[in-house]
Order: structure tokens, then sequence, then C-alpha cells
């Protein structure tokens, strides 16, 4: 005869008598193999109702996707401001018929300013130079009487910040042999603000379509739930613990929003490599460098993670409130 | 000794004011086959009930092995349940599983490897006759063969004590006869066996519990 046992406020009874044994207590390897079990349940779930799986599966893909492929041209359009002004300058441009010795003094008087860090000198024949070897541009500066370029010079400002640049250009615009101030980098700026905002929007979509995946996932389980109840109350008379019965809603809900993620993977790729060369092609003809690319490693883990996370964090919820 | 069951002046009320149980007071031996007997709503399924917890007296203990379950906690609750074989009136089979899959979920529960829990659960049912209909879903199987597959359930994980409430109601005299040599056997291999039961002609040699609109006669 062998003893069985249970605990009980952290001590063991026995139950005397019977063919019982001691049943296997919670170690490590029972409470692996427990996930183990639960996550295999979760999977026969899934599986047993193909059709619905899968259209909750579109539902999540498309909800994680719009995010998921905003972010990924954001990250594009922010490498392309980043690119394209590496430090903000200011053009200042004389006129047209200014003399070089006006324009040196120009130069000399900005060069004695707090705030520049440098100068240079951009004359009117080496820009008349530039202009006639840009392509579609040499025979209309040709059919031109004369020079229609002015002296100008490029300045590097000492801080970068927008309100230096603009004091800057400000007291600049005021001298008499000035013609016209130009922050260069106000479109990239514009640009980046912009693309600043847009990363808000998106970062407010997903978090709006995070809660939708969440809610998505806490109806699918309270159904499941529902739809399950006997098995959980049969599971309960049977000595099943309550982590016993949350274990396999809870992998479905993680299944579901990890495959729920590698869905919108899917749709964003599917995406990116059909919209890739359309987008290069745009691009090129506004004279920029723009391939869309797959998302990397790191990003497709966290998609993949923050899916898995919001669809057990939904299990989690619907399992707390039935 | 420590009795393995001991109901102390039990009493078990139901609102508004319907009284299950009075004043019953009872003990039980490690090893023992009992019945209990009593016409219908005289109290005997309450009585099995509150050994594993599903129902709770309203005054009065239930000491199993000298512990009292209805002071247990819900966090050691299914640890005394693994340690007792339920086999219920309705049966409680899950309709969606195999007579194979019914007979595992207390293996699954407990936490046998699938292995060893695939092995006890084909001897279960081989011990109640219903190997070859392993695979069988529960709702293809006659009404002694799921009361059979119940036990098998009820005995897959091996417990000290087993609670049978009516499980041979509905049944024709000879699977009656058959379901009840089960239990017989068990008891003869040690298994404390509690049966509620309107026959207990079927399990000779039981003591004989016998309620009387709740009171012990």
């Amino acid at each position: 005869m062998t003893t069985a046992c249970f605990p009980v406020r952290g001590a063991f009874i026995s139950i005397m008598g019977g063919w019982c044994e001691r049943l296997p207590c919670g170690s490590a390897m029972n409470w692996l193999f427990a996930h183990w079990n639960a996550c295999r349940r979760a999977l026969a779930r899934l599986a047993a109702a193909p059709l619905n799986t899968l259209l909750a599966l579109l539902g999540i893909g498309v909800a994680l996707a719009l995010p998921a492929g905003g972010h990924l041209l954001l990250t594009h359009l922010s490498a392309l401001t980043r690119s394209a002004s590496p430090t903000p300058q200011v053009t200042v441009f004389l006129a047209v018929d200014a003399e070089r010795k006006l324009s040196q003094g120009v130069e000399l008087r900005l060069q004695g300013l707090s705030g520049v860090a440098k100068t240079q000198m951009l004359a009117r024949e080496d820009t008349l130079t530039r202009m006639k070897a840009t392509e579609g541009l040499a025979d209309a500066i040709a059919a031109l009487p004369k020079n229609p370029f002015p002296d100008a010079i490029v300045v590097t400002p000492a801080d970068d910040s927008p309100a230096a640049i603009e004091r800057l250009a400000t007291i600049v615009r005021q001298w008499r042999d000035v013609e016209h101030v130009q922050i260069d980098a106000d479109w990239a700026r514009r640009l980046h603000a912009l693309v600043r905002l847009a990363n808000t929007g998106v970062l407010l979509l997903a978090t709006l379509l995070g809660i939708g995946l969440v809610t998505i996932t806490f109806n699918t389980i309270r159904l499941q739930v529902l739809s399950r109840q006997s098995e959980v109350e049969v599971s309960r008379l049977l000595g099943a613990t309550d982590a016993f019965i949350r274990r396999p809603f809870l992998w479905y809900g993680g299944m579901l929003g990890l495959l729920g993620g590698a869905m919108a993977w899917l749709i964003v790729s599917a995406a990116t490599l059909w919209l890739r060369l359309p987008v290069a092609e745009i691009a090129r003809l506004y004279g920029l460098d723009l391939m869309l690319t797959l998302p990397t490693a790191a990003e497709s883990a966290v998609l993949l993670g923050g899916a898995a996370l919001l669809g057990w964090l939904g299990a989690a919820l619907s399992m707390r409130q039935h | 000794m420590t009795p393995m069951i001991r109901f102390d002046s039990i009493a078990k009320r139901y609102p508004p004011d319907i009284s299950a149980l009075i004043d019953v007071s009872a003990e039980i031996a490690a090893g023992e086959l009992v019945t209990i007997v009593g016409h219908s709503g005289a109290g005997k399924s309450t009585l099995l009930k509150l050994i594993p917890a599903i129902e709770r007296p309203t005054s009065g203990a239930v000491l199993v092995s000298g512990q009292n379950v209805g002071a247990l906690g819900r966090k050691a609750l299914p640890f005394l349940r693994r340690n007792i074989g339920l086999v219920f009136q309705d049966q409680k089979l899950l309709f969606d599983r195999t007579a194979l899959a019914n007979v595992l979920l207390p293996l699954e529960i407990t936490g046998f490897s699938r292995k060893d829990a695939q092995r006890r659960a084909e001897a279960a049912l081989d011990k109640v006759g219903l190997l070859k209909r392993a695979r069988a879903l529960p709702i293809a199987l006659s009404g002694g063969e799921q009361q059979r597959l119940a036990i098998a359930r009820a005995v897959v994980h091996r417990p000290s004590l087993l609670l049978a409430d009516e499980p041979t109601a509905y049944l024709d005299p000879d699977t009656a006869r058959d379901v009840a040599s089960i239990f017989l056997e068990f008891h003869r291999v040690g298994v404390t066996v509690l049966v509620a039961t309107y026959d207990d002609s079927l399990f000779p040699g039981a003591r004989r519990i016998h309620l009387d609109h709740g009171r012990l006669v």
C-alpha cells in the first residue's frame, strides 16, 4: 500500500489506503511539460477551426500591417531627410550686378559674426559653369544674354539650432548689400517635422490597432471559454488548478497574436516587394535615392513579439473576466 | 487510528429554507466499501459532494485524513480532488473527446508524461472492458459503456478514495451488475469506495449508511 499526498497550506497530508501512488508534484520539468501540453492543446484548437482561425488571423494581420507598413515607410523617409541635410546652412545672395569686392566685403563681415563657423564664396561664374553642365539646363542658359546668377556665400552656422539660424538670417537680411537670405535646410526641416508628425500618427494608429488586437483576442477567448464551459467544469472537478485551466487559453491568445503578427509581416513584405520599383522610380525622378527594403530582423522580432504579447494580454484579460 | 473520512455533525441547508442534511455524523475507515442509501432527495448526493468540497457544509465539518476539507482554500482544493476518484450521476464526460482522451484528462491535470499517461489510460480502459472502444466518442457508446468510461476516468490516476453517485441508475439489471462488480473489484484491491445508490443489493458486503430526509437513520 502506498501513500498519496496533496499540499495543504504548504504542508502535505496523506490519504492512507488504496493503491494510489505519490503523484508528480510541481517541479520545473512538470511546469515546462504543462506549458508544452497547453501549447499543443492551443495549437489543436486553432487547427480545429481552420476557416475561423484564418479569418481571425487576417483581421489581426491587416490591423497590424497598417502601423507596421507606416513605420517602415517613415523609417525610409527619416533616413532620406537625414542624408539630405547633414548640417543646416544659410546661403546669402548678393545683387546680380554686385561687384566682386563687395561680395568679398560681405563675406568678411559674415566671418566676423559670432554665430558663423565658416563661409564659402560661390562666385557667379562658377555657378554659371556648374549650371551649364546640368543636363537639360545648358540650352536654356546659353540662350540668356548675360549671367543671371549672383555671387552667393554659403554660411555654416556655429549653432545649428533653428532659433540660432533664424537669428543669424534676420541679422544678415538687414544688411544693405544683401539681396536675399535663404535657409537651405528649411525644406528638409519641414519634411523632418512632417515625418515626426507622421511617426506620432503611426504610433497613435499602432496604439489604437493594438487595443483592437487585444479586443479581438479578448472576444475570441470569451467565446472559447463559453464553448468549453463543460470542459472547464469537469477539469475543476478532477483537480485542475486555475493555472491549468488558464494556460491553454493564454497560449491560444498568444499564438493568435503571433500568427497574426506573422500575417502582418507577410502583408508588409509583399507590399514592399510590390511597391519597391515604382517608388524607387518616382524617387529617382526627384533626384532622391529611395529603395524600400523588407523589415529588418529587429523590426520583425518587435512585430511578432509585440503581437504575441498583445494576444496574450487579451487572453489574460478575458480569463480574468470570465 | 484516524478514519479516512469523518462527517462531524454536518448540516447543509439551501436557500430559502431547505435542509438537505441534518446533524449527520459518520466515519469511514480506509479500505471500506460503504453504500449511502435512501429515497430520492434524502441527501445522498449532497453528502458525497461534501467530501471533494464540491459543496460546503452549512455547519459541522468533513474531515479527510483528519483535514477539514471545508476549510481548504481555493489553491489547495485541486490537490485534494486529485486523490479522489469521482463518478458523477450524469457522468460529465466530454463528448467532443474520444474515450481515451476523456480518461487521459485527469493524468494531464496531474502532470503525467504523455507516454506514461497513455499507458495508464489504456490500462484503465482495459480494466473496465473498453480498450477496444478507446478511439470512440462517448456519444457512440451505450449507457453502460459510458458509465464504465466514467469509472475508468475516475480511477486512472489511482485514487485512494472512489466516490460514485448513483452509478447504476438508468442501467438495465445486467449492465448495473457489471458496473457494480467493477467497484467491488477496486474495493478488493484496497480502494475506499463510497457509493450513493438506490439499490445496495448490487454491493454485497458493503456497510450501509441510510439517510432519510437528510437525517441518518
